[in-house]
Protein backbone atom coordinates (compact mmCIF):
# COMPACT_ATOMS: atom_id res chain seq x y z
CA UNK A 1 0.00 0.00 0.00
CA UNK A 2 3.13 2.79 0.62
CA UNK A 3 6.18 2.62 -1.43
CA UNK A 4 9.12 4.18 -0.49
CA UNK A 5 11.59 5.72 -3.01
CA UNK A 6 13.19 8.32 -0.97
CA UNK A 7 16.51 9.57 -3.04
CA UNK A 8 18.08 11.29 0.22
CA UNK A 9 17.62 14.14 2.20
CA UNK A 10 20.48 16.27 4.30
CA UNK A 11 20.35 19.30 6.49
CA UNK A 12 23.80 20.51 5.30
CA UNK A 13 25.31 17.44 5.80
CA UNK A 14 23.49 13.82 4.39
CA UNK A 15 21.10 12.18 6.61
CA UNK A 16 19.27 10.24 5.23
CA UNK A 17 20.84 8.34 2.50
CA UNK A 18 18.32 6.15 -0.59
CA UNK A 19 15.54 4.30 1.20
CA UNK A 20 13.96 1.95 -0.84
CA UNK A 21 11.33 -0.16 0.71
CA UNK A 22 7.44 -1.28 0.95
CA UNK A 23 4.91 -1.27 3.53
CA UNK A 24 1.93 -3.81 2.70
CA UNK A 25 -1.19 -3.73 5.13
CA UNK A 26 -1.08 -5.67 8.57
CA UNK A 27 2.88 -4.74 8.81
CA UNK A 28 4.05 -3.76 12.03
CA UNK A 29 7.51 -2.65 11.29
CA UNK A 30 9.44 -1.39 14.23
CA UNK A 31 12.37 1.06 13.01
CA UNK A 32 15.37 0.74 15.10
CA UNK A 33 18.98 2.40 14.69
CA UNK A 34 21.59 4.26 16.61
CA UNK A 35 20.28 7.88 18.02
CA UNK A 36 20.70 10.61 16.00
CA UNK A 37 20.85 8.80 12.95
CA UNK A 38 17.43 9.84 11.30
CA UNK A 39 14.53 7.72 12.47
CA UNK A 40 12.25 10.95 13.01
CA UNK A 41 13.69 12.33 9.69
CA UNK A 42 12.60 9.37 7.96
CA UNK A 43 9.31 8.78 9.66
CA UNK A 44 8.59 12.59 9.20
CA UNK A 45 9.46 12.34 5.17
CA UNK A 46 6.82 8.90 5.07
CA UNK A 47 4.19 11.17 6.73
CA UNK A 48 4.66 14.03 4.07
CA UNK A 49 5.86 16.50 6.78
CA UNK A 50 9.27 17.01 4.98
CA UNK A 51 8.99 19.53 2.31
CA UNK A 52 12.04 18.81 0.12
CA UNK A 53 10.94 15.17 -0.06
CA UNK A 54 8.73 15.33 -2.77
CA UNK A 55 5.48 13.67 -3.12
CA UNK A 56 6.14 10.82 -5.54
CA UNK A 57 8.84 9.57 -3.47
CA UNK A 58 5.93 8.20 -0.91
CA UNK A 59 3.68 6.48 -3.33
CA UNK A 60 0.10 5.42 -2.07
CA UNK A 61 0.50 8.06 0.91
CA UNK A 62 -2.30 9.94 -0.58
CA UNK A 63 -4.54 7.20 -0.70
CA UNK A 64 -3.76 6.77 2.78
CA UNK A 65 -4.79 8.12 6.64
CA UNK A 66 -1.90 8.90 8.69
CA UNK A 67 -2.15 9.13 12.32
CA UNK A 68 0.56 10.36 13.98
CA UNK A 69 1.65 9.79 17.30
CA UNK A 70 4.39 12.99 17.54
CA UNK A 71 7.23 12.83 20.89
CA UNK A 72 5.34 15.39 21.94
CA UNK A 73 1.63 14.89 22.21
CA UNK A 74 1.01 18.01 20.39
CA UNK A 75 -2.52 18.74 20.88
CA UNK A 76 -4.19 21.31 21.02
CA UNK A 77 -3.38 22.91 24.34
CA UNK A 78 -6.24 24.76 24.43
CA UNK A 79 -8.83 22.58 23.60
CA UNK A 80 -9.95 20.67 25.74
CA UNK A 81 -9.36 16.73 25.04
CA UNK A 82 -12.61 15.76 23.45
CA UNK A 83 -12.44 19.11 21.52
CA UNK A 84 -9.01 17.56 20.00
CA UNK A 85 -10.30 14.81 18.95
CA UNK A 86 -13.97 15.89 17.34
CA UNK A 87 -11.18 18.17 15.68
CA UNK A 88 -9.78 15.48 13.52
CA UNK A 89 -13.56 14.28 12.71
CA UNK A 90 -14.13 11.91 15.86
CA UNK A 91 -18.27 12.21 16.94
CA UNK A 92 -19.18 12.31 20.38
CA UNK A 93 -19.50 8.83 21.02
CA UNK A 94 -16.55 8.08 19.17
CA UNK A 95 -14.56 10.24 21.26
CA UNK A 96 -15.99 8.74 24.51
CA UNK A 97 -15.43 5.34 23.43
CA UNK A 98 -11.68 6.37 22.43
CA UNK A 99 -10.56 7.53 25.35
CA UNK A 100 -11.82 4.99 27.11
CA UNK A 101 -10.11 2.44 25.01
CA UNK A 102 -6.79 4.42 25.97
CA UNK A 103 -8.17 4.58 30.03
CA UNK A 104 -9.20 7.95 29.95
CA UNK A 105 -12.63 7.93 30.06
CA UNK A 106 -13.77 11.07 32.23
CA UNK A 107 -11.09 13.05 31.22
CA UNK A 108 -12.90 15.09 27.79
CA UNK A 109 -13.20 17.92 29.60
CA UNK A 110 -9.29 18.20 30.81
CA UNK A 111 -7.45 20.04 29.02
CA UNK A 112 -4.30 18.65 27.35
CA UNK A 113 -1.38 20.60 29.84
CA UNK A 114 -3.19 18.52 32.88
CA UNK A 115 -2.64 15.67 31.97
CA UNK A 116 0.77 13.87 33.12
CA UNK A 117 3.17 12.67 30.86
CA UNK A 118 1.70 9.06 29.97
CA UNK A 119 -1.63 10.05 30.31
CA UNK A 120 -1.24 12.90 27.22
CA UNK A 121 0.59 10.80 25.33
CA UNK A 122 -2.35 8.21 25.24
CA UNK A 123 -4.66 10.94 24.76
CA UNK A 124 -2.69 11.91 21.61
CA UNK A 125 -2.39 7.87 20.48
CA UNK A 126 -6.71 8.10 20.88
CA UNK A 127 -6.13 11.34 18.30
CA UNK A 128 -4.62 8.96 16.10
CA UNK A 129 -7.01 6.53 16.63
CA UNK A 130 -9.56 9.22 15.96
CA UNK A 131 -8.99 9.48 11.88
CA UNK A 132 -9.67 5.89 11.81
CA UNK A 133 -5.54 5.27 10.50
CA UNK A 134 -4.46 3.00 7.78
CA UNK A 135 -1.10 4.02 8.92
CA UNK A 136 -0.37 4.27 12.18
CA UNK A 137 3.51 6.19 12.74
CA UNK A 138 4.91 6.56 16.36
CA UNK A 139 8.19 8.25 17.45
CA UNK A 140 9.21 6.60 20.36
CA UNK A 141 6.67 6.05 21.88
CA UNK A 142 7.68 4.88 25.06
CA UNK A 143 10.41 7.48 25.88
CA UNK A 144 10.59 8.75 29.34
CA UNK A 145 8.23 6.58 30.32
CA UNK A 146 8.45 4.76 33.55
CA UNK A 147 8.70 1.04 33.71
CA UNK A 148 4.93 0.68 34.73
CA UNK A 149 3.62 2.87 32.25
CA UNK A 150 5.89 2.09 29.38
CA UNK A 151 4.65 -1.54 30.15
CA UNK A 152 1.26 -0.42 29.97
CA UNK A 153 1.13 1.79 26.85
CA UNK A 154 3.28 -1.17 24.89
CA UNK A 155 0.21 -3.69 26.06
CA UNK A 156 -2.46 -0.85 25.16
CA UNK A 157 -0.95 -0.50 21.54
CA UNK A 158 -0.41 -4.38 21.16
CA UNK A 159 -4.27 -4.68 21.69
CA UNK A 160 -4.74 -1.85 19.00
CA UNK A 161 -2.62 -3.61 16.41
CA UNK A 162 -4.53 -6.73 17.27
CA UNK A 163 -8.06 -5.39 16.83
CA UNK A 164 -7.35 -3.79 13.59
CA UNK A 165 -5.56 -6.46 11.63
CA UNK A 166 -5.53 -4.50 8.67
CA UNK A 167 -3.81 -1.68 10.33
CA UNK A 168 -0.07 -0.66 9.27
CA UNK A 169 2.83 0.31 11.93
CA UNK A 170 5.59 2.19 11.65
CA UNK A 171 7.45 2.26 15.67
CA UNK A 172 11.00 4.09 15.93
CA UNK A 173 12.41 3.09 18.96
CA UNK A 174 15.57 2.30 20.77
CA UNK A 175 15.08 -0.62 22.12
CA UNK A 176 15.22 -3.87 20.49
CA UNK A 177 12.14 -5.39 23.14
CA UNK A 178 9.38 -3.30 21.74
CA UNK A 179 10.23 -4.74 18.43
CA UNK A 180 10.02 -8.35 20.23
CA UNK A 181 6.11 -7.08 21.26
CA UNK A 182 5.17 -5.00 18.41
CA UNK A 183 7.02 -6.14 15.11
CA UNK A 184 6.24 -8.43 13.04
CA UNK A 185 9.49 -6.81 10.63
CA UNK A 186 12.27 -4.76 11.65
CA UNK A 187 13.69 -2.03 9.45
CA UNK A 188 17.26 -1.05 10.74
CA UNK A 189 19.23 2.56 10.02
CA UNK A 190 22.70 3.01 10.12
CA UNK A 191 25.62 4.42 8.17
CA UNK A 192 26.53 7.93 6.87
CA UNK A 193 24.02 8.93 5.30
CA UNK A 194 21.63 6.36 6.91
CA UNK A 195 20.36 3.13 5.36
CA UNK A 196 18.06 0.95 5.90
CA UNK A 197 20.20 -1.74 6.63
CA UNK A 198 18.34 -4.24 7.17
CA UNK A 199 14.39 -5.14 6.02
CA UNK A 200 13.35 -8.11 7.48
CA UNK A 201 10.27 -9.89 8.38
CA UNK A 202 9.95 -11.64 11.63
CA UNK A 203 9.00 -15.25 10.67
CA UNK A 204 11.14 -17.70 12.09
CA UNK A 205 12.05 -17.29 16.08
CA UNK A 206 15.24 -17.79 15.15
CA UNK A 207 15.42 -15.09 12.89
CA UNK A 208 14.42 -12.41 15.61
CA UNK A 209 16.23 -13.65 18.11
CA UNK A 210 19.40 -13.36 15.96
CA UNK A 211 18.62 -9.67 14.67
CA UNK A 212 17.64 -8.42 18.31
CA UNK A 213 21.43 -10.19 19.72
CA UNK A 214 22.92 -8.16 16.80
CA UNK A 215 20.98 -5.32 18.34
CA UNK A 216 22.37 -5.23 21.52
CA UNK A 217 25.41 -5.77 20.83
CA UNK A 218 26.44 -2.59 21.41
CA UNK A 219 29.64 -2.52 18.82
CA UNK A 220 26.90 -3.47 16.24
CA UNK A 221 24.35 -1.73 16.92
CA UNK A 222 25.94 1.77 18.74
CA UNK A 223 23.30 1.07 21.25
CA UNK B 1 -4.54 40.16 47.23
CA UNK B 2 -4.03 38.45 44.00
CA UNK B 3 -3.38 41.25 41.35
CA UNK B 4 -1.87 41.23 38.07
CA UNK B 5 2.36 41.24 38.45
CA UNK B 6 3.34 45.24 38.73
CA UNK B 7 -0.37 46.47 39.39
CA UNK B 8 -0.56 47.87 43.09
CA UNK B 9 -3.25 47.44 45.03
CA UNK B 10 -6.78 49.34 44.47
CA UNK B 11 -6.53 50.72 47.55
CA UNK B 12 -3.86 52.81 46.55
CA UNK B 13 -6.40 54.59 43.70
CA UNK B 14 -8.67 55.43 46.54
CA UNK B 15 -5.98 57.25 48.46
CA UNK B 16 -3.84 59.10 45.66
CA UNK B 17 -6.85 60.21 43.33
CA UNK B 18 -8.91 61.79 45.77
CA UNK B 19 -5.72 63.42 47.62
CA UNK B 20 -5.16 64.45 44.43
CA UNK B 21 -8.54 66.53 44.07
CA UNK B 22 -7.88 67.64 46.98
CA UNK B 23 -4.76 69.21 46.37
CA UNK B 24 -5.89 70.44 43.18
CA UNK B 25 -9.01 72.40 44.84
CA UNK B 26 -7.27 73.62 47.72
CA UNK B 27 -4.45 75.40 45.01
CA UNK B 28 -7.51 76.52 42.60
CA UNK B 29 -9.19 78.20 45.52
CA UNK B 30 -5.79 79.91 46.82
CA UNK B 31 -5.13 81.33 43.20
CA UNK B 32 -8.74 82.09 42.48
CA UNK B 33 -7.47 82.59 38.86
CA UNK B 34 -10.06 81.24 35.84
CA UNK B 35 -6.82 79.68 34.36
CA UNK B 36 -7.28 76.88 37.15
CA UNK B 37 -10.75 76.01 37.78
CA UNK B 38 -11.74 74.19 40.81
CA UNK B 39 -12.91 70.50 40.88
CA UNK B 40 -16.27 71.71 41.57
CA UNK B 41 -16.66 74.22 38.78
CA UNK B 42 -15.14 71.34 36.43
CA UNK B 43 -18.06 68.99 37.40
CA UNK B 44 -20.58 71.81 36.80
CA UNK B 45 -19.18 72.37 33.25
CA UNK B 46 -19.52 68.00 32.84
CA UNK B 47 -22.93 68.11 34.30
CA UNK B 48 -24.67 70.90 31.98
CA UNK B 49 -22.63 69.57 29.02
CA UNK B 50 -24.22 66.16 29.86
CA UNK B 51 -27.45 67.97 30.22
CA UNK B 52 -27.48 69.84 26.79
CA UNK B 53 -26.65 66.41 25.02
CA UNK B 54 -23.64 67.94 23.59
CA UNK B 55 -20.53 66.17 25.76
CA UNK B 56 -22.70 62.86 24.50
CA UNK B 57 -22.87 64.16 20.89
CA UNK B 58 -19.02 64.52 20.71
CA UNK B 59 -17.76 61.85 22.75
CA UNK B 60 -19.94 59.33 20.60
CA UNK B 61 -18.36 61.14 17.24
CA UNK B 62 -14.80 60.25 18.61
CA UNK B 63 -15.68 56.69 20.07
CA UNK B 64 -16.89 56.56 16.22
CA UNK B 65 -14.29 56.96 15.06
CA UNK B 66 -11.74 55.04 17.15
CA UNK B 67 -14.00 51.85 16.67
CA UNK B 68 -13.95 52.01 13.24
CA UNK B 69 -10.04 53.09 12.83
CA UNK B 70 -9.19 50.72 15.15
CA UNK B 71 -10.96 47.78 13.16
CA UNK B 72 -9.88 48.92 10.13
CA UNK B 73 -5.95 49.01 11.23
CA UNK B 74 -6.14 45.43 13.61
CA UNK B 75 -6.99 43.85 10.23
CA UNK B 76 -5.47 45.11 7.72
CA UNK B 77 -2.22 44.90 10.80
CA UNK B 78 -2.67 41.55 11.31
CA UNK B 79 -2.78 40.17 8.13
CA UNK B 80 0.46 42.10 6.78
CA UNK B 81 2.03 40.70 10.25
CA UNK B 82 1.35 37.38 9.47
CA UNK B 83 2.30 37.45 5.96
CA UNK B 84 5.21 39.04 6.85
CA UNK B 85 6.02 36.85 9.37
CA UNK B 86 5.70 33.74 7.59
CA UNK B 87 7.44 34.79 3.89
CA UNK B 88 11.02 36.02 4.31
CA UNK B 89 10.21 37.90 0.74
CA UNK B 90 7.44 39.70 1.94
CA UNK B 91 9.17 40.33 4.84
CA UNK B 92 11.94 41.69 2.64
CA UNK B 93 9.78 43.90 0.19
CA UNK B 94 7.68 45.67 3.03
CA UNK B 95 9.87 46.23 6.22
CA UNK B 96 12.31 48.97 4.71
CA UNK B 97 8.53 50.32 3.87
CA UNK B 98 7.63 49.39 7.71
CA UNK B 99 10.69 51.26 8.95
CA UNK B 100 9.78 54.57 7.03
CA UNK B 101 5.97 54.36 8.26
CA UNK B 102 6.94 53.65 11.73
CA UNK B 103 9.24 56.82 11.77
CA UNK B 104 6.46 59.37 10.07
CA UNK B 105 5.31 61.78 12.65
CA UNK B 106 1.33 61.23 12.81
CA UNK B 107 1.31 64.69 12.43
CA UNK B 108 2.88 64.55 9.01
CA UNK B 109 -0.05 61.69 7.67
CA UNK B 110 -2.79 63.78 9.02
CA UNK B 111 -1.63 66.92 7.44
CA UNK B 112 -1.02 65.01 3.99
CA UNK B 113 -4.57 62.82 4.35
CA UNK B 114 -6.18 66.72 4.81
CA UNK B 115 -4.28 68.27 2.18
CA UNK B 116 -4.88 65.70 -0.24
CA UNK B 117 -8.43 64.12 0.42
CA UNK B 118 -9.96 67.14 2.02
CA UNK B 119 -11.14 68.35 5.70
CA UNK B 120 -13.39 64.57 5.15
CA UNK B 121 -14.18 61.71 7.56
CA UNK B 122 -12.30 59.05 4.87
CA UNK B 123 -9.40 61.47 5.24
CA UNK B 124 -9.34 61.70 9.06
CA UNK B 125 -10.15 57.29 9.74
CA UNK B 126 -7.20 56.66 7.34
CA UNK B 127 -5.11 58.79 8.44
CA UNK B 128 -5.58 57.36 11.96
CA UNK B 129 -5.04 53.64 10.15
CA UNK B 130 -1.98 54.02 8.35
CA UNK B 131 -0.50 56.01 11.57
CA UNK B 132 -1.26 52.60 13.31
CA UNK B 133 -1.02 49.29 10.83
CA UNK B 134 2.42 49.52 10.92
CA UNK B 135 3.01 49.02 14.26
CA UNK B 136 0.25 46.30 14.39
CA UNK B 137 1.85 44.34 11.55
CA UNK B 138 5.51 44.65 13.31
CA UNK B 139 3.46 43.04 16.79
CA UNK B 140 1.56 40.30 15.01
CA UNK B 141 4.93 39.67 12.93
CA UNK B 142 6.47 38.60 15.91
CA UNK B 143 3.66 36.20 17.18
CA UNK B 144 4.06 35.07 13.14
CA UNK B 145 7.51 34.09 13.84
CA UNK B 146 7.14 32.38 16.79
CA UNK B 147 4.23 30.26 15.69
CA UNK B 148 5.26 26.36 17.23
CA UNK B 149 6.69 24.52 14.11
CA UNK B 150 5.55 21.41 16.12
CA UNK B 151 1.86 22.34 16.19
CA UNK B 152 1.92 23.22 11.85
CA UNK B 153 3.43 19.55 11.74
CA UNK B 154 0.10 18.23 13.43
CA UNK B 155 -1.96 19.98 11.63
CA UNK B 156 -0.52 19.11 8.54
CA UNK B 157 -0.38 15.31 9.46
CA UNK B 158 -4.16 15.82 10.14
CA UNK B 159 -5.25 17.63 7.26
CA UNK B 160 -6.73 20.35 8.83
CA UNK B 161 -8.44 23.00 6.76
CA UNK B 162 -7.30 26.46 5.88
CA UNK B 163 -10.17 27.91 8.51
CA UNK B 164 -9.22 25.53 11.12
CA UNK B 165 -5.96 26.04 10.97
CA UNK B 166 -6.59 29.78 11.31
CA UNK B 167 -8.60 29.50 14.10
CA UNK B 168 -7.76 26.15 16.00
CA UNK B 169 -3.73 26.54 15.73
CA UNK B 170 -2.45 30.28 14.65
CA UNK B 171 -5.59 32.84 16.83
CA UNK B 172 -4.52 31.00 20.04
CA UNK B 173 -0.84 31.38 19.74
CA UNK B 174 -1.33 34.86 18.50
CA UNK B 175 -3.78 36.20 20.95
CA UNK B 176 -1.06 37.71 23.09
CA UNK B 177 0.36 39.64 20.59
CA UNK B 178 -3.00 40.40 19.00
CA UNK B 179 -3.77 41.73 22.49
CA UNK B 180 -0.52 43.53 22.62
CA UNK B 181 -1.40 45.42 19.44
CA UNK B 182 -4.88 46.21 20.90
CA UNK B 183 -3.76 47.69 24.10
CA UNK B 184 -0.98 49.91 22.45
CA UNK B 185 -3.44 50.57 19.43
CA UNK B 186 -6.07 51.86 21.71
CA UNK B 187 -3.88 53.61 23.50
CA UNK B 188 -2.08 55.83 19.99
CA UNK B 189 -5.50 55.88 18.61
CA UNK B 190 -7.45 57.57 21.41
CA UNK B 191 -4.67 60.59 21.06
CA UNK B 192 -4.40 60.42 17.31
CA UNK B 193 -8.46 60.80 16.68
CA UNK B 194 -8.14 64.32 19.09
CA UNK B 195 -5.32 65.04 17.23
CA UNK B 196 -7.37 64.90 13.94
CA UNK B 197 -10.46 66.21 15.32
CA UNK B 198 -8.74 69.31 16.72
CA UNK B 199 -7.00 69.68 12.78
CA UNK B 200 -10.21 69.44 10.65
CA UNK B 201 -13.62 67.70 12.16
CA UNK B 202 -16.05 69.98 13.28
CA UNK B 203 -17.32 67.18 16.04
CA UNK B 204 -15.60 64.93 18.58
CA UNK B 205 -13.83 65.68 21.78
CA UNK B 206 -10.63 67.10 20.10
CA UNK B 207 -12.72 70.10 17.96
CA UNK B 208 -14.31 70.38 21.34
CA UNK B 209 -10.92 70.98 23.28
CA UNK B 210 -10.16 72.97 19.91
CA UNK B 211 -13.03 75.54 20.83
CA UNK B 212 -12.40 75.65 24.81
CA UNK B 213 -8.74 76.68 23.55
CA UNK B 214 -9.73 79.50 21.71
CA UNK B 215 -11.47 81.04 24.26
CA UNK B 216 -9.36 80.10 27.37
CA UNK B 217 -12.07 77.55 29.08
CA UNK B 218 -9.86 75.24 30.97
CA UNK B 219 -12.96 74.05 33.17
CA UNK B 220 -14.70 72.87 29.96
CA UNK B 221 -11.07 71.15 28.59
CA UNK B 222 -10.63 69.75 31.75
CA UNK B 223 -14.18 68.12 31.49
CA UNK B 224 -14.13 66.86 28.35
CA UNK B 225 -10.41 65.22 29.18
CA UNK B 226 -12.27 63.68 32.46
CA UNK B 227 -15.04 62.36 30.40
CA UNK B 228 -12.30 61.14 27.38
CA UNK B 229 -10.44 59.32 30.37
CA UNK B 230 -13.69 57.55 32.16
CA UNK B 231 -14.65 56.37 28.47
CA UNK B 232 -10.93 55.10 28.40
CA UNK B 233 -10.95 53.07 31.70
CA UNK B 234 -14.79 51.96 31.01
CA UNK B 235 -13.30 50.19 27.62
CA UNK B 236 -10.27 48.69 29.63
CA UNK B 237 -12.06 47.12 32.23
CA UNK B 238 -15.49 46.40 30.45
CA UNK B 239 -13.88 44.98 27.19
CA UNK B 240 -10.20 44.47 27.21
CA UNK B 241 -9.48 42.96 30.60
CA UNK B 242 -12.27 39.98 30.63
CA UNK B 243 -11.34 39.03 26.82
CA UNK B 244 -7.66 38.76 28.44
CA UNK B 245 -9.07 36.69 31.50
CA UNK B 246 -11.56 34.22 29.13
CA UNK B 247 -8.52 33.82 26.32
CA UNK B 248 -5.84 33.13 28.83
CA UNK B 249 -7.70 30.85 30.63
CA UNK B 250 -6.11 27.50 29.44
CA UNK B 251 -2.80 29.24 30.57
CA UNK B 252 -3.58 28.13 34.39
CA UNK B 253 -4.54 24.96 34.05
CA UNK B 254 -5.66 24.29 37.95
CA UNK B 255 -7.66 27.18 37.64
CA UNK B 256 -9.56 26.11 34.66
CA UNK B 257 -11.39 22.92 36.06
CA UNK B 258 -11.38 24.05 40.06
Amino acid sequence: MLELRIAGRDFGQPVLGEVFATVARGDRICLLGPSGIGKTTLLNAIAGLDKSVPDEAVIGRDKLRVGYLFQEHRLLPWRSLDANLKLVGASDQEAESLLEQVGLSGYGHYLPDQLSLGMARRAALARCLAVKPDLLLLDEPFASLDPVMAGELKALIAGILDSCPEMAMICVTHDGGDAEILANRLWYLDGKPARLQWDDAIGEPGLIDGLLGALRDPDLAGL
Amino acid sequence: MKGQAGRPPLWSYWVVLPSFVLLWGLIAWLLQSPLLPTPLNVLDTLIRESATGELWHHLGATLGRVVVAFILAMIIGTAIGIVMGRSPTTNALFDPLLVLLLNLPALVTIILMYVWFGLVEVAAVMAVVINKVPSVAVTVREGARSLDYRLEEMATVYEFTRWQRLREVWVPQLFPYLMAATRGGLALIWKIVLVVELLGRSSGVGFQLHMAFQVFDVAAILAYSLAFIAVVQLIELAILQPLERRSSRWRQPEAAHA
